[in-house]
């Protein structure tokens, strides 16, 4: 918690990104229902939610891969056509959540491809190689090492891309969607499967994005990394938009914490052995401070100890006591490992 | 004086099992020289007349070549002064394979003549000579301890004018071997088998020996002189033809190949879209340019200049193209192949139809367009031959030079596309469209674009074709058949040569087209040995013979992987 001090200058209030009432229906299912979203020039929002929630589906239709059924995107005023190149030549790029670069293409190479819509060279003017064309291949160039050298990888420029080590290969597919000069970028599970250095070093990084004055909308399983890094978060639960806020509304909402662990209810399968086990470990405590007093301290002391261990391993299993405790790197793990079982 | 004796002895001791196959291996390779000169059979009834002694004829020629190179390699081997820059990446495989290629020539003409003439009783004691010449060296070498090494680099740099020296005889010595490769006569298939043992095998152990690398190193060096001699080699070719045009005739035909190779290379190899009716283009040009250049039999009866021909063969592929690819080209994966697969037979079955019984007579059904007069440019008439510098040359040589500048002018179109906007995009939307669109490429767009420019390049050399051959027939451009081109063939030279290269799919071609030419003998069994080729290919090499930069990186994992972390743990330690 101590490193919630993203203080971001809000004053250019510029909405970037509107989403309104966004539905997107496969046959019977509806993956996303009536999502609402704006994001404003210069912030970074998260977006959680429980694995199946959406959020990928919510970002396909963000970006013209799926038509959405219902709704309209705009960016900076103007609805968007559903077509991918289209919205990436309006403004808007993406990364995937599993890592699609083009693996047998260089690392510079793929970066030039991600220039394609703001270079305009045609067939016929790299057949006649005109001085234009040289011009803009130079240009473009220049504009993709500075990238690379942006995402610290301008020593593996001619490196295959798919030789690359799995965190290298989600900065390079971050390189490529910038060079697309977008005014929004959108990250699906940047930090998925990274070591915490890593994690860090790309917190550090889309600072560094948004510092340029791109806003980054971001997907994110990692609460820690999420409620450091964003000014914004909203919670997608089966399709549709929980809550959306601060960081800390966002983690203290018990609805976020039921969608992620489950609520406890009356007659949960368990919800008796919890009970049986509160029950017996308050019996043994009982006779153990009863018994305290006749028997040796040393004896007293390892009971107490063994007690200690079982109520931590009891509230592990209990929800909301787990998820009330504070945001420390344990809790977090925990959270996280579990919402893995809660899906 | 002893002190300084037994280091030596030692190494002499330790160096004294490969020395000894070596000196084997050499042995060997004298005594199948010897061999060569000796005669092999008794009869001049088997081709090639192997019957002299003191000069060698024929397939001695082959044995002779492989022979001499074993020779040189072991000697280089074995660490003779002046032949140490022959091996630089180590010498085991180079004289392994060499030997095992002599060996495998040298059997298969002695097999062949014993079977041809019917008996080993045929054989003069040459023969035998040879067959023991050629055998000893294949199995010491294979005893040979590996020395393969990392090719260290040159010690000192040549000068530039020796560096065009031996580029310039690098490419006279490669003119001359695939002269004697067209140049077999097709009567001799045994000739064309030992010398494409040979060739496979010496290539094989050039690449192996590190040789072809610091070749290629010093092309690379030398763009220009390269460019240059290649022209050079290629312009060469029909005035080192003794034999009249027969042989340049399969060279025109090798450059219409390779040419429509190339094309389909933009569409397979760099955008990835699996055309399986490519030669429907190739159709489509030659029919239009038929149609245009004043053939008799041509419904439209008029006779453009060569030039607007073209065009209008160029064109009207373009059309075709954009017609076929506009519909098919919005869906993904099989449907494409399907669909263009469906296009090629179409094409060729309306061209039968088209002859006025079941339809508008235009194409003169199955008797095809005939008496297609030779071109004439500028006074030059192609029809005719033409006394050069003091050479004569033959009609076909007229062909034989345009249809080199239109292969170079789709090597330039190739590789300027390849390398350039466009072509990043062909080749992302190859590896992943879905993220190719997310890059803001438009898909559909970019791919009508390879799919109309490759239809255009095929109309291209349709529109030569169409002279060369005289007569435009609708089984000319079938799926599959036993001669080049046909789309499965086209298919299989890019594939085969290397996919994105440029280099791959003329080598492809020029590979698929002599191979049937000169193998005829094998008939029926030609689409079977071919398809066997293929899957061995497959196996072994699947980037294709010529593999670019990309290929080669992706299918060979282990190399793959060991280039970069070497170089990470380099620049680590650095």
């Amino acid at each position: 918690m101590n490193t919630m001090t993203t203080t971001t200058d809000t004053t250019t209030k510029t909405t970037v990104l509107e989403a309104k009432g966004v539905t997107m229906r496969f046959g019977g299912l509806t993956a996303v229902k009536g999502v609402d979203l704006q994001v404003n020039a210069g912030e970074i929002v998260g977006l959680i939610g429980p694995n199946g929630a959406g959020k990928t589906t919510f970002f396909n239709c963000l970006t013209g891969l799926y038509v959405p059924t219902e709704g309209s995107v705009t960016y900076k005023g103007t609805v968007l056509p559903p077509k991918p190149h289209k919205v990436t030549e309006a403004g808007i790029a993406r990364t995937f959540q599993n890592i699609r670069l083009f693996h047998n293409m260089t690392v510079l190479e793929n970066v030039l491809v991600g220039r394609h819509t703001r270079t305009k060279e045609g067939l016929w003017s790299a057949l006649l190689r005109g001085p234009g064309f040289k011009k803009a291949e130079a240009a473009s160039e220049a504009r993709a090492m500075e990238l690379l050298e942006f995402i610290g990888l301008e020593h593996k420029a001619d490196h295959l891309a798919k030789n690359l080590p799995y965190g290298e290969q989600r900065k390079l597919e971050i390189a490529r969607a910038l060079a697309s000069d977008p005014g929004l970028i959108l990250l699906d599970e940047p930090t998925a499967g990274m070591n915490p250095q890593e994690t860090r070093a790309a917190e550090e990084l889309i600072f560094a994005i948004r510092d340029k004055g791109i806003a980054v909308l971001v997907i994110e399983h990692d609460m820690r990394f999420i409620f450091n890094l964003c000014d914004r978060v909203a919670c997608l639960v089966q399709g549709e938009k929980l809550i959306e806020g601060t960081a800390s509304e966002v983690q203290g909402d018990e609805r976020v914490i039921a969608a992620y662990l489950g609520t406890p209810f009356e007659g949960e399968p368990g919800a008796a052995e919890v009970a049986e086990v509160e029950a017996a470990e308050a019996h043994a405590e009982a006779e153990a401070e009863a018994a305290a007093e006749p028997e040796a301290a040393a004896e007293t002391e390892t009971e107490t100890e063994a007690e200690a261990a079982d109520e931590d391993e009891a509230p592990a299993t209990d929800a909301d006591a787990e998820a009330d405790a504070d945001t420390d790197a344990d809790s977090t793990t925990s959270t996280t490992s579990t919402e893995g079982e809660a899906k | 004086m002893t002190t300084n004796t037994t280091p030596q002895t030692d190494t002499a001791k330790t160096a004294s099992a490969p020395a000894a196959l070596l000196y084997a291996v050499i042995g060997g390779s004298l005594l199948t020289i010897v061999s060569a000169f000796l005669a092999w059979t008794w009869t001049a009834d088997f081709p090639g007349d192997l019957t002299f002694y003191g000069s060698p004829a024929g397939l001695q020629y082959v044995t002779l070549a492989g022979a001499a190179l074993t020779l040189v390699f072991a000697l280089s081997a074995l660490g003779v002064k002046g032949l140490g820059w022959l091996t630089p990446a180590g010498s085991r495989k180079a004289v392994w394979f060499l030997a095992l290629g002599n060996a495998a020539a040298t059997w298969f003409t002695v097999v062949a003549i014993t079977v041809v003439l019917g008996g080993v009783i045929n054989l003069e004691p040459g023969a035998y000579v040879a067959l023991v010449g050629s055998l000893v060296p294949a199995l010491a070498a294979y005893k040979l301890p590996d020395d393969t090494r990392k090719a260290a680099a040159p010690k000192a740099k040549l000068p530039s004018w020796a560096e065009i020296l031996v580029i310039t005889g690098v490419f006279a010595l490669g003119l001359f071997v695939i002269t004697f490769g067209i140049d077999t006569d097709d009567k001799e298939p045994q000739l064309f088998v030992a010398y494409l043992i040979t060739v496979a095998f010496a290539a094989l152990a050039l690449n192996k020996s590190g040789l072809l690398a610091r070749f290629s190193a010093l092309t690379a060096n030398n763009r220009q002189v390269t460019l240059i001699g290649t022209a050079a080699a290629a312009i060469a070719f029909p005035f080192i033809q003794q034999s009249g045009d027969t042989y340049t005739l399969i060279a025109v035909n090798i450059l219409i190949f390779a040419t429509v190779a190339l094309g389909l290379n933009v569409v397979v190899g760099l955008a990835g879209l699996l055309d399986l009716g490519y030669v429907a283009f190739l159709g489509v040009g030659a029919y239009a340019a038929a149609l245009v250049s004043g053939s008799t039999a041509s419904a439209f009866g008029i006779h453009l200049p060569f030039w607007a021909a073209v065009i209008v063969g160029a064109l009207a592929s373009l059309v075709f193209g954009v017609v076929i690819g506009a519909p098919t080209l919005r869906l993904r994966g099989d449907y494409l192949a399907i669909v263009t697969l469906g296009f090629g037979e179409i094409f060729r079955i309306a061209m039968g139809n088209l002859d006025g019984d079941s339809g508008p007579d235009i194409t003169n059904g199955p008797n095809g367009i005939p008496n297609i007069p030779h071109l004439e440019l500028f006074g030059w008439n192609f029809g005719e031959s033409h006394m050069v510098g003091g050479i004569e040359l033959g009609a076909y040589a007229n062909y034989y030079f345009l249809m080199l500048l239109v292969m170079a002018l789709v090597v330039v179109v190739f590789s300027r596309a390849g390398n350039s906007r466009i072509g990043r995009a062909w080749v992302a939307i190859r590896e992943d469209e879905t993220a190719a669109e997310a890059m803001g490429i438009n898909g559909f767009k970019v791919k009508l674009i390879a799919f109309a420019l490759g239809a255009t390049l095929a109309g291209l050399a349709g529109t030569v074709q169409a002279h060369v051959n005289s007569t435009v027939v609708p089984e000319n451009y079938v799926f599959a058949g036993p001669v080049p081109p046909n789309s499965a063939f086209l298919l299989a030279a890019v594939i085969l040569g290397g996919m994105g290269t440029i280099r791959g799919p003329i080598l492809g071609a020029a590979l698929l087209f002599l191979i049937p030419a000169k193998l005829a003998f094998l008939q029926d069994y030609q689409l079977l040995a071919f398809g066997i080729a293929l899957i061995l290919l497959m196996r072994f090499r699947p980037e294709g013979l010529i593999a670019n930069k990309r290929a080669q990186l992706e299918f060979h994992d282990d190399t793959a992987d060991q280039a970069p972390t070497d170089l990470a743990t380099a620049k680590a330690g650095a």
